[in-house]
């Protein structure tokens, strides 16, 4: 009997400890935000669509060394990238090497081995991300670090071809 | 012409057509104010804003709400009892109307609707028709979680008005009256109130009103992650509206009571007025809030275990408690 009683008691104060608990948190500042006012500001952890990061000296040349292991790896086949051989002037004329899943890569393998470094430009770097299930393969195994995740949280579309990306053409333009 | 006013205010029929009128109002109003407060107390605990986009501070989202049930269509379930069906809500809705008629809201003779000799008895007689309007939506709607909800509708009820009678009358006992006015006015004085002197009775009072009113966390018959809705599942639009109308009205009449009862009406330590019994109103609608956003719901064993082993003895216990000691005349009323 008194058992019973001082179990009740005990858990009648249990309730006020409740109450003192949602009592304060009543008095403390939202922690949700007005979207459209105001957005969030520690987005450092958010890993949105890829993007190319620009060289430090020149920001509108990617790092991208264009040795297709993004390409390669991406288990969506989401990349597309396009280039050609540096110093033939007329690039229109040249034979575009595309990289891409099922496509053959010449330049991996046994197939060809450089004897000289040979400077390559980046014509097209394509992102489908409508594909892309955000891995993150291709971010860890670029060799130079050219991709890394946008912090693009905002993002809204009204088509698929909204979200076909010309990252190439991003660099340029946050450069 | 004010004097003419007043005179033709002082006529009965007129006088208690008022009062309806400005109940009806009321009412309303409450509902739109208990409804914004409610959702923002909910934010505030929560650590968010609660409504905030439509109107100033979302101000404006009640109204809206209330836009909206009132243009939904009004349907009924197949195979439902028709009768029952469309009755429930207004027979839950109009008795609610008349518990407001003997509940001082101030000092002067006008601001009771009906001066009542056994008004409290009135209040607690007609507040018990809602279980009856509970119990024909469950019925009529022809849906398991209806019924269901309806039946611990009704069992909680029947359950908890028994300490819930106990407790006001073991004030009735101590004012030797059942008229509301005259209980207020035996208790002039901050020190003089009730609640001093029957605190357990308070207590067993409130946690007995939460229950009768359905609120959490005493709230299953109409618990969401159970029953979808409870008794009202089938309701749409306004007939909705209307339950929860009265469900919000049932709150500012227990509330209201209890302020009567222990907390002195319309007394405060200055400037007696309606003012002080709205603020001591308000301020209990608060606590309600406050329990509803703190407290998880009990489970249905558990919450009859609540009124049958510990309420009710213990109410009994400060009935006869009150009774011996006004009765041998230790304490004076």
């Amino acid at each position: 009997m008194l058992k019973d009683i001082s179990k009740t008691l005990i858990g009648l104060w249990s309730l006020i400890i409740g109450l003192k608990i949602t009592g304060k948190e009543f008095f403390k500042p939202w922690l949700t935000i007005h979207y459209p006012r105001q957005e969030v500001k520690n987005l450092n952890t958010y890993r949105g669509h890829i993007e190319l990061t620009g060289q430090e000296a020149d920001p509108w040349v990617p790092k991208c060394v264009m040795c297709g292991r993004c390409a390669e790896i991406c288990p969506s086949g989401c990349i597309h990238i396009e280039f050609h051989i540096a110093g033939e002037e007329d690039s229109s004329q040249t034979e575009k090497i595309l990289i891409g899943v099922g496509v053959e890569i010449p330049f991996s393998g046994k197939k060809f081995v450089p004897t000289a470094k040979i400077e390559r430009e980046l014509d097209i770097f394509n992102l489908n991300y409508n594909l892309c299930s955000l891995c993150g393969l291709c971010v860890q195994n670029c060799p130079v670090d050219s991709i890394k995740f946008s912090k693009d949280v905002y993002l809204a579309g009204r088509s698929r071809q909204d979200f076909e990306y010309d990252l190439l053409k991003r660099l340029k333009k946050q450069g | 012409m004010i004097n003419f006013l007043y005179n033709f205010l002082s006529i009965p029929l007129v006088h208690i057509i008022v009062a309806l009128v400005a109940i009806l109002a009321f009412i309303g109003l409450n509902g739109v104010v208990l409804v914004y407060m409610e959702r923002k107390v909910a934010g505030f605990i929560q650590r968010r804003p609660g409504p905030y986009e439509v109107g100033p501070q979302g101000l404006l989202q009640p109204v809206a709400d209330a836009l909206k049930l009132l243009g939904k269509q009004l349907t009924s379930p197949m195979g439902a009892d028709k009768i029952l069906f469309w009755s429930a809500p207004i027979i839950s809705f109009a008795p609610v109307v008349v518990c407001f008629l003997p509940i001082p809201f101030g000092p002067s003779q006008n601001s009771t609707g009906m001066e009542l000799n056994l008004g409290l008895l009135l209040v607690l007689a007609f507040s018990g028709i809602n279980v009856f309007a509970l119990c024909m939506t469950g019925w009529g709607s022809n849906n398991k979680y209806s019924l269901l909800g309806a039946a611990r509708a009704v069992s909680q009820s029947v359950a908890y008005e028994i300490p819930l009678l106990l407790a006001v009358l073991s004030i009735a006992f101590q004012t030797g009256s059942l008229n509301l006015s005259e209980i207020v006015s035996s208790q002039q004085g901050v020190i003089h109130w009730n609640i001093f002197m029957q605190p357990l009775a308070f207590i067993i009072y409130f946690i007995s009103a939460t229950a009768e009113t359905n609120r959490a966390p005493f709230d299953l018959p109409e618990a969401e992650s159970e029953l979808t809705a409870g008794f009202h599942t089938e309701y749409s639009g306004m007939t909705f509206g209307l339950f929860f109308l009265a469900e919000y009205a049932y709150m500012i009449v227990v509330c209201s009571v209890a302020t009567a009862l222990f907390l002195g009406g319309w007394d405060g330590p200055f400037f007696d007025g309606f003012w002080w019994f709205l603020f001591k109103v308000y301020s209990l609608m608060l606590v309600l809030m406050w329990f509803r956003w703190t407290y998880p719901r009990v489970r249905f064993d558990q919450l009859l275990n609540i009124c049958w082993k510990w309420l009710i003895p213990l109410s009994v216990l400060n009935l006869i408690l009150t009774a011996f000691f006004y009765k041998t005349g230790t304490l004076k009323c």
